[in-house]
């Protein structure tokens, strides 16, 4: 019943048959969809309809709790992620994640931009510099920050906090990013700003966000997943899926009859 | 790579470390636990209840003076501290509410709740069984009291701050005085907390050694008259344990036993109040 | 002019809570000024500075100096704080990220419950069981290891009759251990969930986000309970009075007896038969009340109450 079309771009991730469940609970029934590489992916749906769970099993953030088992195949570039034996660590380096609230780290706004590059042992002073300096310009923070590097990363404001994990979490050149509803608390010229930079990220690395954000998700992503009650009910381009959705449940979903 | 292999290892490392540490503290607590479990159960006896005093040397008698000294003494505090308390509590939160000087008591409250014990037996001591000339259970009581009052107007205060200001002005808007707010809306709110704050400052005065020692002192004779010296089931540890009779010595550990199931029951009887009320 | 109805009961139950909150100063300050008070011949007599560095306790002379009671508690505190915290935060630790979820809550509990127990029980413990396996266990192999070491070695040399400073220290260390630790853990546990996630999201281990993100976090909050600690440790009376030894001198050996305040006043306050000994027992405590005030005040308004903004 569920509507899934091939994207016509190479597949980054597969996701084949994915269950997952906390405890005795079902939260994911069966979900099957390609996710294009180096494009934007929007997960949307009424909360609770399990987006933000389908979103953590791609870094396996669920590990971290008791209870919670996949079933299925999460591929990534063809290597199942979900195999117990696949190196977690190494995985989430690879598909680095932002998250709903700021997360800055009590250290500088320095130290949290290099903290993942220290965790893969680069000591070298200047490559640091330089990958920090980097990836605080890709986060469109450089210029705001390069003269308080060493002061607390709590200082900032929230819109700036929240670029700063930005910055942080493409430090490390992950080949994934994963957005979690990334602008739930913040204010209107922050959110347009974080906007900006996801789409500045199409054609350089694949990226998922999850948002409750109905006109989020059609300003930023170039392909969209609508999810229901732990289904998959249509996955098409997002323009396709905004103007002529296939299924009726997407159609009342956009429309705002429910949600 | 190597870098993440180097982590990995450490932090495997530190698993182990601090797994070593948690076994190694709990090695000694149970221990403590076992021997309490097997000296205790093992001088447990009817006769230990209901039997008098021991003379020295003797191998019969019991612990009733103290039992009953015991609970007399900590019925007292609370019957002292428990008014105070929560008429303090009640202060802060509902009248003093954030001015400096609401502020200021709460913070000396905190002050007074870590006050040595011992400390306080000193002070009782000097107005009470000084003026006086004598060691009394009531000084005893008094002590007890003011290690409890600060932290009975903590979890009052704590408490009735958590009731929803709505429920307030619902019945001021009714047109209820602020007497009858509170004790209509108010403390019917907080009622489980604050009981479970009164169980658990009796959990944890009811153990309580050295203020007795200089105020309640022991009586090695049954009493109900709380201005003559009081044997309680703490200080009655204290001096059989340390007597070379070996018949005082298991009286002592019946003792302990029997305050150690008292407070510890007393305690979780307080956790599992809270535990159903705050569930939610 | 007519009051409406209830205005009195109003009125009374304001100022009796008022009373009572005031009660609660009053019997602050009270204690202060009569400690002060009663002290005041010995600190007339002996002085401030004399009789803190005094070694001489002598009642049958009437000379009575506070250095080693001092010493003691002081000694017994630092030990049995540098034996507990390393412990306590290890397994603060294993309970907030490495233990199995169906362990956490109750070796958690075990350890609130632990914190419950009365702390004479603990004393009769250490001088039952303790004491004698200090002396036929333990000081063989302290002789052995730290008694061999350059400069401290001293400290751990002559013979132990079981009861001493060391073993107070240790017993003390142990009381505190589940105290600490639960602290350590509430502490730990403040941090936000989200938080310890960005850093797994980065690839760290669980060590990684332990260092660099959890303690870092709750520092504030895990110090201010070590001190608060130190402040239980310092006025704990019970646990030591029955290993100290009750000697009023400077022992030149941790494994020898010792005093501390808290010991001489449960052993000396009930026997002074002389103005000039109660007040110097007097002062003891007054001293005791001045060291674990700072030790309170600076763990609870320098440290936690940042944590709870």
């Amino acid at each position: 019943m569920a509507f899934v079309i091939e994207p016509s771009e190479p597949e980054k991730i597969v996701v084949d048959h994915l269950k997952f469940y906390y405890g005795n609970h079902q939260v994911l029934k069966d979900i099957s969809f390609k996710v294009p590489e180096k494009k934007v992916t929007a997960l949307i749906g009424p909360s609770g309809c399990g987006k933000t769970t389908l979103l953590r099993c791609f870094n396996r953030m669920h590990d971290l709790y008791p209870g919670n088992r996949y079933e299925g195949r999460i591929l990534l570039d063809g290597e199942n992620i979900l195999d117990p034996n696949y190196d977690v660590i190494k995985l989430r380096i690879r598909v680095g994640m932002v998250f709903q609230k700021p997360t800055a780290f009590p250290m500088s706004i320095f130290d949290n931009v290099a903290y993942g590059l220290r965790l893969q042992g680069i000591k070298n002073k200047t490559e640091l510099a330089d990958r920090v300096e980097k990836a605080l310009k890709d986060a469109a923070l450089w210029d705001q920050v390069k003269d308080k590097l060493n002061k607390p990363a709590t200082a900032l404001s929230g819109g700036q906090q929240q670029r700063l994990c930005i910055a942080r979490a493409i430090a490390v050149e992950p080949e994934v990013l994963l957005f979690d509803e990334p602008t739930s608390a913040l204010d209107p010229i922050s959110t347009a700003k974080i906007e900006e930079l996801v789409v500045s990220f199409r054609d350089k690395l694949t990226v998922i966000i999850v948002t409750h954000n109905m006109q989020q998700a059609a300003r930023v992503s170039d392909y969209t997943a609508f999810m229901y009650m732990g289904e998959l009910i249509e996955f098409n381009k997002t323009e396709e899926l905004f103007v002529k959705p296939k299924e009726k449940l997407t159609e009342d979903y956009i429309t705002g009859r429910f949600g | 790579m190597d870098a993440i292999k180097r982590r990995k290892l450490i932090n495997s490392l530190i698993l182990v470390l601090s797994t070593l540490a948690a076994l190694f503290g709990l090695l000694w607590l149970f221990w403590i636990l076992g021997t309490l479990l097997y000296k205790g159960l093992g001088s447990l006896s009817w006769e230990v209840f209901v039997g008098d005093p021991p003379a020295p040397g003797d191998n019969t008698g019991g612990l009733k003076h103290a039992i009953v000294g015991q609970t007399i003494i900590v019925f007292l505090a609370t019957v002292i501290g428990i008014p105070i308390g929560i008429l303090a509590g009640t202060y802060l939160s509902e009248y003093g509410k954030g001015s400096r000087w609401a502020n200021f008591v709460r913070d000396l409250s905190d002050v007074m709740m870590s006050i040595p014990s011992i400390v306080v037996g000193t002070f009782v001591y000097a107005i009470m069984v000084k003026p006086f000339g004598h060691f009394m259970g009531l000084a005893g009581s008094v002590s007890l009291a003011i290690m409890m009052i600060p932290i009975i107007l903590r979890t009052t205060d704590d408490m009735l701050r958590m009731v929803p200001p709505e429920l307030r002005e619902a019945a001021y808007a009714l047109g209820a005085t602020k007497f009858k707010v509170i004790k209509d809306v108010v403390y019917r709110a907080a009622i489980t907390g604050i009981v479970t704050g009164v169980i658990l400052s009796v959990a944890r005065i009811g153990g309580e050694t050295a203020p007795l020692l200089f105020t309640s002192f022991n009586n090695n004779f049954f009493t109900l008259n709380i201005f003559q010296p009081m044997a309680s089931l703490t200080v009655t540890m204290y001096d059989y344990a340390m007597s070379p009779y070996k018949y005082w010595q298991d009286l002592a550990w019946a003792a302990a036993i029997i305050l150690t199931f008292g407070v510890l029951g007393a305690n979780i009887l307080g956790r599992v109040i809270a535990h159903y009320k705050f569930k939610k | 002019m007519a009051k409406s109805r209830g205005f009195w009961a109003d009125w009374t139950f304001g100022k009796v809570a008022a009373l009572s909150a005031l009660l609660v100063v009053v019997i602050l300050i009270a204690l202060a000024v009569v400690l002060y008070g009663e002290s005041k011949l010995a600190i007339k007599t002996f002085g401030v500075w004399k009789f803190i560095t005094s070694t001489v306790w002598n009642p049958p002379m009437n000379k009575f100096g506070g250095a080693p009671a001092i010493f003691g508690s002081v000694v017994s505190t630092i030990i049995s704080i540098l034996i507990a915290v390393p412990v306590a935060i290890g397994v603060a630790i294993f309970l907030t990220e490495i233990a199995p979820h169906y362990l956490r809550t109750p070796v958690g509990v075990a350890i609130e419950l632990l914190a419950a127990i009365p702390s004479i029980i603990y004393g009769m413990w250490g001088l039952f069981f303790f004491a004698p396996f200090m002396r036929d266990k333990l000081q063989p192999v302290i002789h052995a290891t730290l008694g061999k070491l350059p400069l401290i070695g001293q400290w751990f040399e002559g013979y132990t009759p079981g009861i001493g400073l060391l073993t107070a220290s240790i017993v003390l260390s142990i009381m505190i251990l589940p105290y600490t630790a639960a602290i350590s853990r509430d502490s730990f546990k403040m941090v936000p969930d989200i938080l310890k996630e960005s850093a797994y999201a980065l690839g760290a281990t669980k060590w990684d986000v332990m260092k660099d993100v959890v303690i870092p976090y709750a520092k504030l909050g895990v110090v201010g309970g070590v001190i608060l600690s130190l402040g239980r440790a310092l006025g704990e009376t019970m646990a030591v009075t029955f290993v100290m030894g009750n000697q009023p001198v400077i022992p030149h050996s941790l494994l020898e007896p010792a005093t501390s305040i808290t010991v001489t006043l449960a052993n000396e306050f009930t026997e002074a038969d002389t103005d000039i000994y109660l007040s110097s027992l007097f002062y003891l405590a007054f001293i005791l009340f001045v060291m674990s005030f700072f030790v309170i005040v600076i763990g609870k308004f320098l440290f936690l109450k940042k944590v709870e903004r």
